[in-house]
């Protein structure tokens, strides 16, 4: 026979007014910015390339993931590298968002917010920054790249330094092709490589090797 | 093993620790108490070993933020000249129902002693083990069994009066 009063105590939990979840999760990102405790802040944004993943440090955009990398291990791999203060807090990639907008509508041709390059270092960063210098509608080389990054036979290096960029879209990677003619390798995937070189009217190799081109250096 | 993004211990936990508070602190004040319990996690929070019990831990700042408001209100009460006010009688104690509505219990409740208090609650409103209701009380699991066991004991003593 149970109790009464504990049976009484189990209903009365089960009738508990629920939360606001939402509207407190916005409370507490505004609380939390406003403290300085809001070292990671992330929020999702739809774009024509898919539902993509931005996060923002206080220092600037540190990530932009598209929906190819698995959410929660990009959250992990912040919450491991950047700080675990990792939080929903759309407000602060407000203006990275507006900006990617207006780049895939074809609006804006540069990026005006500042980048956390904090996830690569040594020669990856250098990598990036090199690939940072390639203009809007320009093409540059994974050779070339490993050159501007001080490593002239770092070829292979240079490809997997681009294949992690934490900031795709923002570091333009998807300028860095092949010497072959070929696309070459995208973290988003091919298609997407595609459409940001067509986007910025360069036009974009078929991913076929087989083309007979020729070999340019 | 790394610690979860605050985000996901906030998923994870968010909801039990409000219905804790909405049990302690009372529904009115649950959200703000809830509030500044996250905040202090999110402050303290990259200094936790990878290992911690974070559903012990939130609880337990929880349960300290709880104390605070009690603590709060009752410096604001307006003192008078009587005995304190007796549990609430509830009616059809050992024979079944009616049974009291939720308000009335849970106000009874809040009105338990902290150590006591916070048995019952993280008990019926969040099922925490003896164990974890230990580690949130800083007690041993069996101090915190005698907490729950007097705190329903007194429950009980409101009924049928």
């Amino acid at each position: 026979m149970s109790d009464p009063l504990e049976t009484a105590l189990r209903d009365a939990a089960r009738s508990l007014p629920v939360a606001d979840a939402a509207g407190a999760g916005r409370r507490r990102a505004r609380r939390a910015a406003d403290e300085g405790l809001l070292d990671v802040a992330y929020a999702t944004a739809d774009s024509p390339l898919g539902p993509l993943l931005l996060a923002a440090t206080e220092r600037g955009v540190v990530r932009l993931a598209f929906d190819t990398a698995e959410r929660e291990a990009v959250l992990e791999q912040l919450a491991r590298r950047v700080s675990p203060r990792v939080l929903e807090a759309p407000t602060r990639l407000d203006p990275a968002r507006r900006q990617l907008e207006e780049f895939f509508a074809g609006r804006r041709r540069a990026f005006d917010v500042p980048l956390d390059l904090r996830l690569a270092d040594g020669f990856r960063r250098r990598v990036l920054e090199a690939t940072a210098a390639v203009p809007y509608g320009g093409r540059t080389t994974y050779t070339a790249v490993a050159g501007a990054a001080g490593s002239p036979r770092g070829v292979r290096a240079a490809g997997t330094a681009l294949a992690v960029n934490p900031l795709a879209v923002f570091v333009p990677c998807h300028r860095v092709l092949p010497a072959s003619g070929a696309l070459g390798g995208y973290a988003g995937g091919p298609e997407r490589k595609r459409w940001l070189l067509e986007l910025e009217g360069g036009g974009a190799p078929t991913a076929s090797r087989n083309d007979g081109g020729a070999t340019v250096r | 093993m790394a610690l979860p993004p605050f985000q996901r211990f906030v998923d994870r936990h968010g909801v039990a620790v409000r219905r804790f508070l909405a049990a302690s602190v009372g529904p009115t004040d649950a959200d703000d108490v809830l509030q500044e319990t996250m905040i202090a996690a999110l402050r303290a929070y990259p200094t936790l070993p990878a290992s911690t019990d974070l559903r012990a831990w939130v609880f337990t700042i929880a349960n300290r933020k709880a104390i605070d408001l009690h603590r709060a209100r009752a410096r604001r009460a307006v003192p008078v000249a009587t005995v304190p006010e007796p549990l609430p009688a509830f009616a059809g104690a050992g024979t079944g129902p009616p049974v009291p509505e939720e308000p009335e219990l849970w106000s009874a409740v809040r009105r338990l002693p902290p150590k006591m208090r916070a048995a019952v609650t993280l008990r019926f409103a969040v099922e925490l083990s003896h164990a974890e209701i230990g580690t949130v009380l800083g007690c041993s699991e069996e101090a915190a069994r005698r907490s729950l066991h007097e705190g329903l004991k007194r429950l009980r003593e409101g009924w049928d009066r």
